[in-house]
């Protein structure tokens, strides 16, 4: 991404048959574009050739634990939610060959791996998932060490960010304050207008001298006052239709109060321990690292795999696992996710991006286990069973 | 001075379908690899020339089901340094321990013509019921790449990469769509082990655990889900009653909704 520059925010308007040639410019560029595309039955995140790889005409039905496709009734290039994939699986693979080794008679000899990482530009990004690649460069690049492979990758990323035009049934970035209006984190952003008459356009908004640079040759004009406005209406609108909402008043102490609760035994009679919510969540970033020899023991190679909370190993330390039960590993997740994160990062861990409820293969809903917990502490605590309906005294 | 001696390899069967065996001799790029590091003294599968024991590694393929097999088993145990089962059957009882749910003398009667001949016993039960196993290589059959990592692994004294956690995380890592969240297909994934590398998922078809319970599965909280999205009782019974159907967590849920 670009630096950023203020003096190059005025909107303007960019046509949507006007799209290809900005992915042409962006190809011309040499960049790998990436974005949403039709994929087994969900809008996954690819390689894209040209406008018509995107899904123009399809939407998404969310909920815990479904998804379905669904067809729109016009030509909506952006007109659906975020899917299964997140970005991280471009800028931290979930498979990755950190070195190999050669042994000979002189000894052990590490060779460097030299796959060329082409810069990425990634199309269509939401506000959520802005603000979860930004907790990730904190991790993986702002503390005292830096993470090489995800820093290359990083750091040449062209961002095309999206505002949404609609909110997805376990969407609640509105209550997390990351969304759904892309605010700080790109290079160019669009809102997505159509209009009953048929036409169809972008709100461009210019976050960087780059995107300025690629914009240009772009063909545009000044955006009208009735043009911006309708874009604002769009944000605004998918801000009131979140599916979900998180009340994040007092969280963090919140859950530091409640480590002991029965919710988290209830919880963990759902939970499959599978998985799947650290893998689909854009910030989740925990690896294993596997040492491998071959049969002749001359070569060796260390790679590093996606890893999660919830499996026995990611505890394991001589004499066992310390996390054992369903429960402290639900509660591990949980806790750290939205509140251990801001005392190590200084943020929240999660963007309300709701892709661990639509992807739970059982639904667990971590507004609906962290709501259940807030409850709990309304209904028993002395001080608010005085004054009836008070519910924010006991912070 | 003096060569090093290479480790002998044995490999057994008990009652199977001997795919899993199979799948070294499916290691076709390394398998010279395998015959130059170590000594196969014992694979009638693929050679007649059988070299005497002690054998430094033993692959067993296959359930116990009969007496004999029942005492072959010790034998081999005994002069084996190293024990890994391979497949279902040697680490859970294989398909063939359906008949651990029924009457076996039922079966003997439909299917052989004269039953006086037959001696069997009442259950197919895994290796580990017998004797003490090192290493459990699951699957149905097993993935030959897992089989040349846990021999690699024994070649050089270090633990396999054999990760016991569910199939969902080899979906996401390959970035497969899950089929139960997008297409409502019921799937074991969540509470099967990992290793095949997430197949069936990867076709849009749900997984069938072929490698058995993964580890800490939830296989009730699997099941009531199932349930509510209209899966029958009996379409649950038949889901864990596959290859891996005595392995205990798939057992205990199969039992759990027979009526």
């Amino acid at each position: 991404m670009g630096k950023n520059n203020k003096n190059t925010t005025e909107k303007v308007i960019l046509k949507h048959d006007h799209f290809q040639t900005l992915i042409d410019l962006l190809k011309e560029r040499e960049y790998r574009i990436v974005g949403p595309t039709l994929g087994e039955g969900a809008i996954v995140y690819d390689d894209l050739n040209t406008v018509d790889d995107l899904p123009i005409g399809w939407t998404d039905d969310q909920d815990g634990g479904v998804y379905r496709l669904k067809k729109r009734n016009d030509r909506a290039f952006f007109g659906y939610t975020v899917g299964p994939h997140s970005w991280k699986k471009f800028l931290f693979p979930s498979q990755l060959r950190l070195w190999k080794a050669r042994r000979d008679e002189n000894g052990f000899h590490i060779e460097n791996d030299k796959n060329e990482i082409r810069k990425f530009a990634f199309i269509g990004v939401r506000s959520c998932d802005l603000h979860a690649i930004s907790v990730q460069d904190t991790v993986f690049m702002h503390g005292i060490y830096s993470e090489p492979n995800y820093k290359a990758r990083r750091e040449h990323t062209f961002i095309l960010a999206v505002n949404c035009g609609m909110a997805g049934g376990t969407c609640f970035c509105a209550s997390m304050s990351t969304g759904p209006e892309a605010t700080s984190g790109f290079d160019l952003a669009l809102t997505e207008i159509l209009q009953e008459k048929g036409e169809h356009y972008f709100v461009v908004e210019t976050g960087t001298e780059l995107g300025a640079e690629i914009l240009l040759n772009v063909p545009h004009r000044e955006a009208k006052k009735e043009e911006i406005h309708a874009a604002e209406t769009i944000i605004k609108n998918t801000s009131q239709s979140m599916g979900r909402t998180m009340e994040t008043k007092d969280i963090k102490d919140l859950l530091y109060r409640n480590y002991e609760h029965p919710r988290w035994d209830d919880v963990a009679k759902r939970c499959l321990t599978c998985a799947n919510c650290t893998m689909v969540c854009p910030t989740c970033f925990c690896t294993t690292v596997e040492d491998v020899t071959d049969l002749t023991g001359e070569h060796a190679e260390r790679w590093r795999k996606w890893d999660s909370c919830f499996t026995m190993d990611f505890s394991f330390i001589h004499g066992g696992s310390i996390r054992a039960s369903a429960k402290s590993r639900y509660r591990q997740w949980m806790t750290h996710k939205l509140a251990t994160w801001i005392d190590q990062f200084g943020t929240s861990g999660c963007v309300g991006c709701g892709r661990c409820i639509t992807w739970c293969p059982v639904a667990i809903d971590i507004t609906e286990e962290t709501r259940e917990i807030r409850k709990s502490e309304q209904t028993h605590s002395p001080n608010n069973s005085i004054k009836e309906g008070n519910n924010n005294e006991n912070a | 001075m003096t060569t090093i001696k290479k480790p002998k390899l044995a490999v057994w069967k008990f009652a199977s379908c001997d795919g899993c065996q199979l799948s070294l001799l499916d290691c076709e790029d390394e398998l010279l690899t395998v015959a130059s590091k170590i000594d196969i003294a014992n694979f009638l599968e693929a050679s007649r020339r059988v070299v005497k024991g002690p054998y430094d590694i033993s692959l067993v393929e296959g359930s116990i089901t009969t007496p004999h097999d029942q005492k072959r088993i010790r034998q081999i145990r005994k002069k084996s340094k190293y024990l890994v089962t391979i497949g279902a059957c040697a680490t859970a009882g294989g398909i063939q321990a359906l008949r651990n749910f029924r009457n076996v003398d039922d079966f003997i009667s439909i299917v052989y013509a004269n039953p006086q001949y037959i001696e069997t016993l009442e259950t197919s039960t895994p290796i580990s019921s017998h004797v003490h196993v090192d290493f459990e290589l699951r699957g149905c059959p097993i993935n030959k790449q897992q089989l040349i990592e846990v021999l690699s692994a024994f070649l050089f004294g270090r633990k396999p990469n054999i990760p016991p956690h569910s199939v969902c995380i080899e979906c996401k890592r390959r970035g497969t769509v899950c089929v139960m969240v997008a297409n409502g297909t019921p799937c074991l994934g969540p509470v099967t082990h990992a290793g095949c590398n997430a197949i069936c998922p990867s076709y849009c078809r749900g997984c069938y655990g072929c490698y058995g319970p993964k580890e800490t599965p939830n296989t009730t909280s699997l099941s009531t889900w199932f349930s509510e999205q209209g899966v029958k009782k009996e379409d649950i019974v038949r889901s864990f009653r596959t290859f891996n159907a005595y392995a205990e967590a798939f057992r205990k849920e199969s039992i759990a909704h027979e009526e």
